[in-house]
């Protein structure tokens, strides 16, 4: 009996710690604020990409709010874990919209996580803003693209190749959606430009054997390597090229998924010299983003670099409030509106929202990774028009 | 194919080999003994990946003359570390689910997602570098176009180090043979005075120690972050059901064929194909052959 009562007090004391978790992520509303919704993967395999992008997006609403906010309200951001778990995402969002009524949301970050998200934002008619540069072929009513599509940055990267580096190329990918699909586009651009592919292979999600393949590219020699691998196979498949003697001293190699933060995890001395193509590095040199990697050092640590996807991420919370204060609401068919044709200077330099298909005129930039991790850029594109369904 | 191509493709399946063999080896020798499932064997290799990037950062600061060393002492701390966490694991945890092995399954998958946030939390959610050691870097050139990497020639040298310890330990030392005595028949074994419940906790232990080694030596060609052990774990649980679950040798030999067969059909066709195939074979041939390549034989 009296251990029944005090297992009974114990369950009590546990269930009270955990129902106070929700209020400490979630502060009171006030009347005087606007609710947005941020749904990215805290825990599981992608909160190694997705923890840093939810930092940016914080640090552009706390110095919004911190300026006064938007159309006098302070933005009180709901922040949701997908956990790395495709329909955990559809559901967070569903919670958002239905619940919480946000006025806007920040957040998806894989291909996969983005369509499963998108049909719940298209019946709910809400407004999502997705940071992460990706494969092309979609345009949703519901969802504003700040990354790059595959014409700005896989199509740029290849023609520059072809100019530059020479005309036979490797393609090596994760196996999934984005590097199939980018590759499908890079081997009709390489075609179409007079080069051939002497290779194509893809390994499975957060495979780390890359022995068979590095030899296959050593048989091949190929003038460049085109790489789409993703996440953890990436330290393994740089860590073993340095090791069976590849580097940019004998093969030219261009990573499509490697930005700053991955660099830190592969370690630089395993990637210098390579390629890379992004809208955005945090070398870049303007005043905008001398302000935005400041902050974010001075908010976060020192030692944070930020890379392509978060500064697309704290774009996109600025081309919001911009949007809204041109529409004059928060009512989401007027933002959606008023942003249509929308300028905004971001860390990335001007950029400019497409009249109609919600992608943006961004830039494709091309540069290597030096020693300490960092990106010099040795090519910049005028801003190209975005353009979700090449033809090819 | 060009000679020089074969000749890295061969090396390449021996890598593939000792990799497999060290992952497995401690799971191997859990289940043997005790039955139990630990699906949190990839956790432990992953917390011996951070302890040796903990050695590494400590060098940095204190010792940055003696970093070459670090790696061997970066090794030991891994397996001193993991061997002590599977010791309290078995004595708080593990013990109290013998012969419950659905429930061990289930436990020690939780565990494998506490530890995965613990790590989260403590070293942060995006991997750690871990820097690989000056003489281990860059590859040996027997000529022009035939390059063996150094890391890899390493790990064969230590698999085939620590398998000798192993057997040495299980078939030439008074605890090897407490070990096997208690696997062969619990109860005689007990009868016969020997403490089985501190078999149990060593040899749970040593698996993990051996887990450690594993991770600690794949700092050098795979990732260090908190959900790497989940990269190791499926391809160690083929190993060891494969190679029929309790015996050493059976995880060699699997070891082995999946190495060869899989480097060479990642050559021939790509890296997922090549998987899928193998995969489809281990599960033909554990068709015809239920309990591995090669199962104990004992009453039961």
């Amino acid at each position: 009996m009296h251990n029944e009562k005090r297992r009974l007090i114990k369950h009590a004391l546990l269930l009270g710690a955990f129902s106070l978790l929700p209020f400490s992520l979630v502060s009171q509303a006030q009347a005087d604020s606007v609710k947005v919704g941020i749904v990215h993967s805290l825990t599981g395999t992608m909160a190694m990409s997705e923890a840093s992008v939810v930092d940016a997006e914080k640090l552009a609403i706390e110095q919004i709010n911190a300026s006064g906010g938007v159309l006098g309200k302070t933005i009180e951001p709901i922040v949701e874990d997908g956990a790395s778990d495709w329909p955990t995402f559809a559901e967070k969002a569903r919670k958002l919209l239905e619940n919480d009524h946000v006025a806007a949301t920040f957040g998806a970050y894989t291909s996969a996580s983005r369509k499963a998200v998108l049909p719940v934002f298209e019946r709910n008619k809400g407004l999502l803003y997705y940071p992460t540069f990706y494969e092309g072929l979609e345009k949703s009513p519901a969802i504003i693209y700040t990354g790059a599509e595959a014409s700005q940055q896989t199509l740029a990267a290849v023609t520059w190749l072809m100019a530059n580096k020479g005309k036979s190329v490797y393609l090596v990918g994760s196996d999934y959606i984005w590097p199939r699909t980018t590759n499908k586009l890079a081997r009709a651009s390489v075609t179409k430009q007079g080069g051939s592919i002497v290779g194509e292979d893809y390994l499975p999600l957060g495979n780390i054997e890359f022995s068979s393949v590095i030899n296959k590219i050593k048989a091949a020699k190929p003038d460049i390597v085109l790489s789409t691998i993703v996440g953890g196979s990436n330290v393994a498949f740089y860590k073993q090229l340095k090791a069976a003697g590849i580097d940019s001293s004998n093969q030219t190699l261009m990573a499509l998924a490697v930005t700053e933060e991955e660099v830190t995890g592969i370690g630089a001395e395993n990637l210098t010299g390579f390629l890379t193509c992004m809208s955005y590095f945090q070398s870049l040199k303007n005043p905008i983003n001398e302000k935005f990697v400041a902050a974010f050092k001075a908010r976060y640590g020192d030692k944070r670099v930020v890379g392509d996807p978060m500064a697309a991420a704290y774009t996109a919370v600025y081309l919001w409030k911009k949007a809204v204060e041109k529409a004059g609401t928060f009512d989401v068919p007027a933002v959606i509106a008023a942003s249509s044709e929308l300028v905004l200077d971001a860390p990335e330099g001007e950029i400019k929202v497409h009249k109609d298909n919600h992608h943006l005129w961004k830039r494709a930039r091309i540069g290597t990774i030096n020693a300490q991790g960092q990106v010099d850029v040795i090519y910049e594109s005028a801003p190209i028009e975005p353009n979700p369904f090449p033809k090819l | 194919m060009t000679f020089d191509i074969l000749v890295m493709q061969i090396f390449s399946g021996f890598s593939l080999f000792s990799v497999l063999v060290l992952m497995a080896l401690g799971l191997t020798i859990v289940f043997g003994l005790m039955g139990v499932i630990n699906m949190a064997h990839g956790e432990l290799m992953a917390m011996g990946s951070y302890m040796t990037y903990v050695t590494s950062v400590v060098f940095q600061r204190y010792f940055p003359d003696h970093m070459g060393w670090y790696f061997i002492i970066g090794i030991g701390v891994a397996f001193v570390v993991t061997f002590a966490f599977g010791f309290l694991l078995e004595r708080c945890f593990i013990r109290f689910m013998y012969k419950r092995p659905l429930d061990t399954l289930l436990a020690t998958w939780g565990l494998s997602l506490v530890l995965q946030q613990l790590f989260r939390q403590v070293f942060g959610p995006k991997e750690v570098t871990v820097p690989t050691v000056q003489w281990l870097q860059g590859a040996w050139k027997i000529s022009e176009g035939l390059e063996l990497p150094l890391n890899r020639i390493f790990i064969i040298g230590l698999t085939l180090v620590i398998a000798a310890a192993v057997f040495l330990f299980l078939y030439r030392s008074r605890w090897g043979l407490r070990i096997r005595a208690v696997t062969q028949n619990r109860a005689m074994a007990g009868a016969a005075g020997i403490n089985t419940a501190r078999v149990d906790a060593v040899t749970f232990a040593l698996g993990c120690g051996l887990a450690g080694i594993a991770g600690s030596s794949f700092t050098m060609l795979a990732s260090t972050g908190p959900v790497s052990g989940q990269q190791y774990l499926v391809d160690t649980f083929i190993v060891v059901v494969f190679g029929g679950v309790e015996s050493l040798l059976g995880t060699f030999l699997s070891a082995f064929a999946i190495g060869q067969t899989q480097i060479s059909l990642e050559y021939l066709t790509t890296g997922s194909m090549a998987k899928a195939i193998t995969l489809l074979v281990v599960i033909v041939l554990l068709f015809l052959r239920p309990n591995g390549l090669f199962a104990a034989k004992v009453r039961r």
